[in-house]
């Protein structure tokens, strides 16, 4: 009978291990799981890139790490605002961006990357971005927990 | 249109998983509390499985079917809590031979379906917000309800009964999931006006005075509660639902401060005013004097035994079966918790609580995950009366605070109270499904008309003249600029979602269209002052607002009229202000 009634307390902390297992997970993230190798934009018939772009240009900007991972956006003519703001381009939900925390912007056949005066910065590789830098294609940009990158 | 959408894990599996052992934990209740009392399996022992087995596996395929996306954590939990509830509610109904387990098993029947059937037909959390004041109105009237001279009742010195034909119910259950409907419907429209406008003394923002109207309204309905019901645990579950809505909304300390000095001011107030309240305290702080203890209303003899209760129950309990519960009074509703801290003592106890802070914690995750302002504010808001419910009945019965008459969530022997708190299960249930789903596009603005931004920006620093550098120094401006983004958030809900799959679909084509971006980007160098004019908004605050619309995807493709790219969003907007 003690074993009985030890073993239904036992059960009941068993009952929680298992629920703070499958807690765990999704607190470190395997909530997704294939964090997609960005695969080509299925949708739009080529036509967007204004013609004024080489064709040897970005065409998008790709979300490689954070909560977005896989998120993509068409380059076009105009810059595209970084932050948690709703009125931003991509509207990131991260604690740790700022509302208007960057913006990439194209000027002379070139992306140029800028940071907004953000809280924790824009980082470009490994450098903070002070001043209107210029993006290479395929450079990791850090925004907060998320990284962004030029894409063909 | 071009997301590569990540692979979300269902995790149903785990939640069926989960699902079986918390039915595990109720059978082997069922089976030791046979054992114990006539050394045999109960014949309630496979009423019990078949019952509970077929519930589960109905709101198991239910959210299988209609919310594949739920978080898979809440369901089990809440079914485990119900199933520890039941074995306890049949211990004490073999002791005191009535048929309490029968019935409690027939609600949690009926509450289970009911929790189904929410998940299936509420295909989202946001229809809600169309009844705001609706729900007001009902969750007042329902809270008032006990008032009401032959359909209130008097149970065990409290007046929240209303009896209708044979059954009764706990109006108040009801009334705090429509209150949360309520006040997170209000406070995502009003949340800016809320923080932002009114002065700043000693560092701490007050609101404006014609701003505490509603926050008034519900301080007089808990008072009101509170004198007439006599109920302590009414009354502070609805004011304190509506101060902690209040500052998750606005993230201001104050409206604690604010709500709980109004709060104390009302209770001295009663105290010192209506002596059934006295009597109530009575019992709290002098639970030990004899006299108290002896009296015949209102004394604390149930409160002293539950807690000798809990006391021989020491660290292991006397085990399922083996204690004397049923020398509390109520052993098996108001004092459910005591009675399973003598059986199960303070290890089982606190497996239970802890599983309490887990559903809970999911609550809050569904909130944080989820985008809309009004789901934000709804699973919290759930989630807290949850959390809250569980101090003022725990402090209750172990001293900390007055005894109320609430009920254990799904534990406790009650009808209404098992159904609200199943609805709230489903409400959560839905809120998350949404939250994890896939969204078949980035967020908004994330594709087709890139210029939007600018534009948008633009359209900000023409309408404040580029003043608002700290918001604070100018709430009358910056609140203005919050029912603006509010508004983007309100239609982001419902009308934007449509226009973002038309400018999404339709993106290529606009691009071609107008070669020079219409936001006049192009024509601008690139180290104009735009985005550092635009007012720095305090970036919390702007989280909150934003509310970017997920897209259901099947909304259809509708071909896109030509003037929903002409006159640019904001406008229309700003004219219909």
């Amino acid at each position: 009978m003690t074993l009985l009634r030890l073993g239904f307390l036992v059960l009941l902390w068993a009952f929680v291990y298992f629920v703070i297992r499958v807690l765990r997970s999704d607190l470190y993230g395997t909530r997704i799981t294939a964090a997609p190798a960005p695969v080509p934009a299925v949708s739009a018939p080529a036509t967007p890139t204004p013609s004024r772009k080489a064709a040897a240009g970005p065409t998008r900007l790709v979300v490689t790490a954070g909560p977005l991972t896989g998120t993509t956006i068409p380059l076009g003519s105009s810059a595209i605002l970084i932050g948690r703001s709703p009125s931003c381009t991509l509207v990131l939900e991260d604690d740790y961006s700022s509302s208007r925390h960057a913006r990439v912007f194209p000027q002379s056949d070139a992306w140029f990357v800028e940071d907004l005066g953000s809280t924790n910065g824009t980082f470009l590789g490994k450098d903070k971005v002070t001043e209107p830098t210029p993006l290479p294609l395929g450079a990791p940009v850090r925004v907060g927990q998320s990284t962004i990158e030029l894409q063909r | 249109m071009s997301i590569d959408t990540p692979q979300v894990r269902t995790r149903r599996g785990s939640e069926l998983f989960l699902l079986a052992c918390g039915l595990g934990i109720g059978a082997m209740a069922y089976a030791i509390i046979g054992f114990a009392l006539d050394d045999s399996i109960p014949a309630e022992f496979f009423t019990f499985i078949a019952t509970m087995s077929v519930l589960g596996l109905l709101l198991h395929a239910v959210i299988r079917k209609a919310a594949p996306f739920a978080d898979p954590l809440i369901m089990p939990i809440a079914f485990a809590l119900n199933n520890v509830g039941l074995a306890m509610i049949f211990r004490i109904s073999r002791a005191m031979d009535s048929d309490l387990a029968t019935k409690q098993l027939g609600w949690t029947a009926v509450s289970i379906v009911a929790c189904a059937v929410v998940v299936f037909f509420v295909k989202d959390h946001r229809i809600l917000r169309r009844y705001t004041y609706v729900t007001m109105l009902s969750a007042l009237v329902l809270a008032m309800l006990p008032l009401v001279p032959f359909l209130g009742r008097e149970i065990n010195g409290a007046q929240i009964w209303i009896h209708i034909g044979p059954f009764s119910l706990q109006p108040a259950e009801f009334s705090k999931i429509l209150l949360a409907v309520f006040f997170a419907g209000y406070l995502v429209e009003n949340r800016d006006r809320l923080a932002l406008a009114g002065p700043k003394i000693a560092g701490i923002q007050l609101p404006r005075m014609r701003d505490f109207g509603p926050i008034i309204l519900v301080w007089v309905t808990s008072i009101v509660i509170l004198v007439m019901q006599r109920d302590l645990g009414t009354s502070l579950l609805i004011f304190g639902l509506f101060v902690a809505m209040l500052y998750i909304a606005t993230e201001r300390i104050s409206w604690i401060v604010i709500g709980f000095l109004m709060f104390s001011v009302g209770v001295v107030a009663a105290l010192s005013q209506f002596t059934h309240v006295q009597s109530r305290f009575d019992a709290w702080l002098h639970a030990l004097d004899n006299e108290v203890f002896n009296a015949e209303f209102g004394g604390s003899g149930q409160l002293v035994r539950g807690m000798y209760g809990m006391a021989s129950g020491g660290l292991f309990g006397t085990g399922l079966g083996e204690g004397r519960p049923t020398i509390v009074p109520f052993s098996y509703s108001d004092f459910i918790f005591a009675s399973l801290g003598e059986e199960l003592g303070l290890t089982g106890i606190f497996a239970i609580l802890l599983l309490y802070v887990l559903f809970v914690q999911r609550g809050f995750r569904v909130a944080l995950g989820t985008r809309d302002g009004f789901g934000k504010l709804l699973a919290s808001g759930l989630a807290f009366v949850i959390a809250w419910q569980m101090f003022v009945v725990i402090g209750g019965v172990t001293r900390v605070i007055p005894l109320t008459g609430l009920t254990t969530p799904f534990m406790a022997y009650g009808g209404s109270s098992l159904l609200a708190n199943w609805v709230i299960v489903a409400i959560l249930l839905r809120i998350s499904d949404n939250a994890r789903r896939p969204s078949p596009l980035p967020l908004r603005g994330a594709t087709g008309s890139e210029d939007d931004g600018t534009r948008r920006r633009s359209a900000v620093i023409n309408d404040a003249n580029v003043q608002a550098v700290d918001p604070h120094d100018q709430p009358e401006q910056n609140t203005e600029h919050f029912q603006w983004m509010n508004q983007l958030d309100n239609a982001g809900t419902q009308v934007i979602q449509r226009r973002d799959v038309i400018s999404a679909q339709e993106a290529p084509a606009t691009t071609d269209a107008q070669p020079v971006a219409p936001g006049g980007e192009s024509g601008r160098p690139t180290t104009a002052p735009t985005p550092h004019a635009a007012p720095s908004f305090p970036s919390a605050r702007s989280a909150q607002s934003q509310g970017s619309p997920r897209t259901s995807p099947d909304l259809p493709a509708v071909p896109q009229p030509e003037q929903d790219h002409t006159p640019p969003r904001y406008s229309r907007r700003e004219d219909s202000e």
